[in-house]
């Protein structure tokens, strides 16, 4: 995985709460069965018209947000659907990081598994950057996962908490797999004493 | 210390804990479909790793299946891939598969329990959120992304930070027509879709205990729409009785040991959740959602909200934005709002005492003429049981149609969808914006309601239909 330190980025607003899955890719593009190509998918009921072309009111087709890699969101973005191609499409599309108040547990999970940050920050920080998006066009944040803290260009300044672990795994691209497999002689043992009837075997 | 009963489960399954780090847990079970498994395999391939063990690994595809002719070629290529390369993956990494022929096929959270690989105290993992399903038997049960299957597939474990816990107690004896489907709906309605995020919710009390296995499984399927990790119920007489003689399902000697063990699975007197919610069901109606979150439902004797009745500034907005997605005026009575489309199926309601009551109401009538009806069994054999009761007859006379198992209209990854403007009753558990086919609308329902809804073309209170 990809390591994420700091990441600096034009910031784009999705004002609505309860974001699910099903709008960040809808069902007809889970088919694939790469990991790669779902951003072109990215908010597709959003982003095009019943005819196939974009919706140029859907603030990702605004041309002052076409370089966004900061979206600012509501609360418990990334509702429903467990489709881990959510994030993969997020990040094909060109974010690195989301901002909302609040998340839904499995797809902010799934975010740091590829490397996307899930940035929790307090309800009224996330009112005002709205507010500062739609004051000064081109708002931009500095996220700085080292030192955890948010910034703009302003002298704005905000601390965030992040799961030490989580963060470290971010910071240093860890795959979790290989640290669970060094487990091996742990997990041996535990299955020495898992009862008989927990392994399904047929009449 | 008093335990709550999820403690208990967790704890048996911990593998390793070191400071700074998740605990690291055992899965017992690891349920596999088509559609968020291929990238998990692919992974497993890259790094050149085996499936630790594929005696607790099983698969079926149910997602993107058509639920017509099995006979027929797949239309769509792209989700015949899909197929093609689960039954690749499974025949390379040695996982027992359910393909499309096998009478056994189904949707993966109602082929679990019907086979008994789901029982008590087991924890169990799915890259579907509706894992939470599996609870009803008192198992920790959870949805999960393609990287932690590809984990799970690697090494049997997941690393996972320890949830809070959240009692939802719910009394009261329901009357003749309300469902466990209207009591969860009627619980996210009161308290959001996001009450329980980031907690496990345990369901107690006296409305519980009085529900059949099926209708459990219907309460924890949608924990998921809480925001919950997953849901769980205590085992108890009701849950040995579902699971004794079933196919996998511990035989003998382990038979005993397993009920004497799963007999310790319940919260002790005196311990504590982070939080405790209430729901008194003795005077709950059938519910209908009018918005597209599970929580925008009300009472079918209700009327269609205004955005002005919610105080919050972000929720008015995203009502009136649902209301102008669902085409409906604010005070609208609900009964008077007409249905295109009927869809009874999905993992939330989908087994036989689901078709069973619709099945009930739908006797001796007929289809409205401009509805459009479906029913579609959660498995193979669902199906052939119900057509063993006669179930599919009452179904086909009254102008439903009958299909194959699957997933199907719930999510509308096959070729069942709604056209644009479309209004469905759905059985289903979820009614995002375009989730049933962009630009469909969805008022998610019991299987009885829809039933009802049927054959009057409209929503109407199947209270009076006994």
């Amino acid at each position: 995985m990809k390591p994420f330190t700091q990441h600096e980025g034009l910031v784009a607003p999705l004002d609505r709460v309860n974001v699910d899955t099903d709008q960040i890719i809808p069902k007809q593009f889970l088919k694939r069965i790469q990991r790669t190509g779902f951003g072109q998918f990215l908010f597709y009921d959003w982003r095009f018209r019943e005819d196939g072309t974009p919706d140029p009111d859907f603030v990702l087709n605004r041309a002052e947000y076409r370089q966004a890699s900061i979206l600012l969101a509501r609360d418990n973005f990334g509702c429903g659907s467990s489709r881990e191609h959510a994030p993969w499409a997020l990040q094909d599309f060109g974010f690195r990081v989301i901002v909302a108040p609040s998340f839904a547990d499995i797809f902010y999970n799934n975010c740091f598994k590829n490397g996307l940050l899930p940035l929790r920050l307090p309800g009224e920080v996330v009112d005002r950057l709205f507010a500062e998006v739609q004051r000064r066009p081109g708002y931009r944040l500095t996220v700085d996962l080292e030192s955890c803290e948010v910034r703009d260009g302003q002298g704005w300044k905000t601390g965030f908490d992040i799961d030490p672990f989580r963060r470290e795994s971010l910071l240093k691209g860890l795959d979790d797999i290989g640290m669970t497999l060094s487990k091996e002689m742990q997990i041996s043992r535990y299955e020495q004493k898992i009862p008989g009837y927990m392994v399904p075997t047929e009449a | 210390m008093p335990k709550t009963l999820f403690d208990k489960i967790w704890e048996r399954h911990v593998v390793d804990e070191e400071p700074g780090k998740p605990p690291l847990l055992y899965i017992d079970l690891h349920l596999v479909h088509e559609v968020t498994s291929p990238q998990a395999f692919e992974g497993l391939r890259l790094a050149g790793r085996k499936v630790r063990r594929p005696d607790l690994t099983f698969a079926v595809v149910d997602h993107n299946v058509p639920t017509t002719d099995r006979n027929l070629p797949i239309a769509d290529p792209v989700a015949a891939e899909q197929i093609e390369t689960l039954a690749r993956n499974c025949r390379d990494f040695g996982i027992r598969l359910w393909d499309l022929h096998a009478v056994e096929q189904g949707i993966v959270h109602v082929i679990g329990p019907e086979l008994g690989l789901t029982l008590p105290g087991k924890t169990i993992v799915c890259g579907d959120s509706h894992t939470s399903t599996h609870g009803a038997f008192g198992a920790l049960a959870f949805g999960i992304g393609t990287s932690e299957v590809e984990h799970v597939l690697a090494t049997q474990c997941l690393p996972q930070s320890k949830p809070r816990t959240t009692e939802v107690n719910i009394t009261g004896r329901r009357r003749r027509g309300v469902s466990a489907k209207d009591v969860i709906l009627a619980l996210i309605a009161r308290n959001g879709t996001d009450f329980a995020t980031g907690s496990v919710i345990e369901y107690t009390g006296e409305a519980i205990r009085e529900m059949t296995m099926e209708e459990r499984m219907t309460v924890c399927n949608m924990s998921i729409e809480a925001g919950a990790r997953a849901g769980l119920i205590a085992p108890d007489e009701t849950t040995f009785a579902y699971v004794k003689g079933r196919r996998f399902a511990p035989r003998g000697e382990q038979w005993e040991e397993a009920v004497r063990d799963w007999k310790e699975l319940y919260t002790d007197p005196g311990a504590v959740f982070d939080r405790r919610v209430e729901l008194d069901v003795s005077t709950l109606a059938p519910q209908v959602t009018w918005g597209t979150n599970p929580g925008m439902g009300t009472d079918v004797t209700g009327v269609v909200p205004s955005p002005e009745d919610f105080a919050d500034e972000a929720r008015r907005r995203a009502v009136e934005r649902a209301l102008q997605y669902m085409d409906l005026k604010p005070g609208t009575p609900i009964t008077s709002i007409r249905i295109d489309r009927v869809f009874i199926g999905s993992c939330t309601n989908s087994r036989l005492e689901d078709l069973r009551a619709a099945a009930a109401i739908v006797r001796g009538h007929k289809v409205a003429p401009h509805v459009r009806a479906m029913v579609v069994p959660g498995s193979g054999l669902v199906k052939r049981q119900a057509e063993a009761e006669g179930l599919d007859r009452i179904f086909r006379e009254a102008g439903f149609e009958w299909r194959e198992a699957g997933c199907s209209m719930c999510l509308g990854m096959n070729p069942d969808i709604l056209q644009p403007g479309e209004r469905c009753a759905s059985t289903s558990n979820r009614n995002f914006e375009g989730r049933q086919g962009r630009g469909g609308r969805t008022h998610l329902v019991s299987p009885e309601m829809a039933a009802a809804a049927a054959v009057a073309g409209h929503f109407v209170d199947v209270r009076e239909w006994f």
